[in-house]
């Protein structure tokens, strides 16, 4: 079996993590930019960051021969600084030429305050200034439904935004069809106690149809599991899939939207 | 939403028996977590708490025979307002809608 971890954030992981993913089949990781579970001061510490993701965690990750990609941003969580902010997007491009960045993200709305909706209208902005992939994350629990539209809402009022070129992340049953609907890309999030159990993304899977979706771990800091995306391909296969479905869903679509970044190319071994 | 195939129509023959051959026990544990939680909160005399209210009315439509459960559910949990929040009031999500104002 192969497959994309198409959102991990390595740098919480450890180097055995890296090993457990490339035997059970992964062939490449994204890393999107986000919060590192404390608020950093100053646009200095984001600058170390965006040096971590795009120079020292590709190397850490090719010592098993996992191609590495990034994601760049502030997360939400600490868009309230506007100030804050708008110095750590100034700095966001002259990181954009960097090998493995893919786009801008994980940008969203972490609480749906108006600080966190200008600074994603923000990263929009440079997202399509630099013709860049997007990929949002969508809010936690109780907030996910309303972020969720308002999210929707910036990005189809930006008439610089082709949904076909942004993900939103991190959908529910409550959410994904409001994703979908507008052609926008949908991630599901498979966490053991919040977002998405691998059954009930199959679920998801099974009443949308599968088109213009992905499934990831998103393992960080916190309760997750860097095995999560495999762990759903047993439940598929559960189910009786057959391998090519999977193999359709946890690789080739994550590839199809990736791949709209030229700099997303997987060797001759994982291109199929 | 229109129903659609679902994919092992493309794919390999239905499994569907499996479905409740492995999923019966995970998820009957669930459920009695769900009511153990319930007694526990009672017990302690915190069942007041809107967290748990949001609870009660979710768990009257896990049973109300409908489909479309966990969409109902997690609506029902969520923020029904559609305003940005002028301010932050901290980082972290409760799980369950309680007024701001």
């Amino acid at each position: 079996m192969r497959y994309i971890e198409p959102h991990g954030h390595m740098v919480s992981r450890t180097t055995d993590d890296y090993e457990a993913m490339v035997l059970a089949g992964c062939q490449a990781v994204c890393e999107p930019a986000f919060w590192a579970g404390f608020d950093r001061t100053s646009a200095d510490g984001f600058r170390d960051y965006f040096r971590q993701i795009t120079e020292y965690e590709p190397a850490r990750a090719a010592k098993f021969l996992l191609p590495h990609f990034s994601w760049l941003c502030i997360n939400p969580k600490e868009a309230e600084d506007l100030a804050l902010a708008a110095d750590v997007v100034a700095l966001i491009p002259e990181f954009l030429a960097k090998p493995n960045v893919l786009g801008i993200g994980e940008i969203g709305l972490n609480r749906n305050t108006r600080n966190e909706l200008k600074v994603l209208e923000w990263h929009i902005d440079v997202a399509v200034k630099h013709d860049q992939l997007i990929l949002v994350h969508t809010p936690h629990l109780e907030d996910k439904l309303k972020g969720t539209q308002l999210i929707v809402d910036v990005l189809k009022s930006h008439p610089g935004v082709k949904p076909g070129r942004v993900i939103i992340d991190h959908v529910e049953e409550h959410t994904i069809t409001r994703v979908l609907d507008h052609g926008f890309w949908a991630g599901i999030t498979l966490y053991p106690d919040s977002k998405s159990s691998p059954p009930r993304a199959v679920d998801m899977v099974e009443i949308t149809g599968g088109e213009r979706l992905w499934l990831n771990s998103a393992c960080d800091w916190g309760v997750s599991d860097p095995l999560a995306v495999p762990k759903a391909a047993l439940e598929m296969r559960r189910r009786g899939y057959s391998a090519d479905w999977i193999d359709r869903m946890l690789y080739r679509n994550p590839l199809q939207f990736l791949s709209q970044c030229p700099k997303f190319r997987l060797g001759e071994a994982s291109a199929g | 939403m229109p129903p659609t195939p679902t994919p092992r129509a493309a794919g390999a023959g239905p499994a569907s028996a499996a479905l409740v051959d492995l999923g019966f026990v995970p998820t009957r544990a669930k459920l009695i977590e769900v009511a153990a939680f319930l007694d526990r909160v009672e017990r302690h005399g915190v069942a007041d708490d809107y967290r748990v209210e949001a609870l009660r009315n979710a768990v009257r439509l896990l049973a109300d025979g409908q489909p479309g459960r966990a969409q109902r559910i997690l609506e029902s949990l969520s923020d029904p307002t559609t305003v940005p929040d002028e301010v932050s009031t901290g980082k972290a999500a409760y799980g369950a809608y309680k007024s701001r104002t």
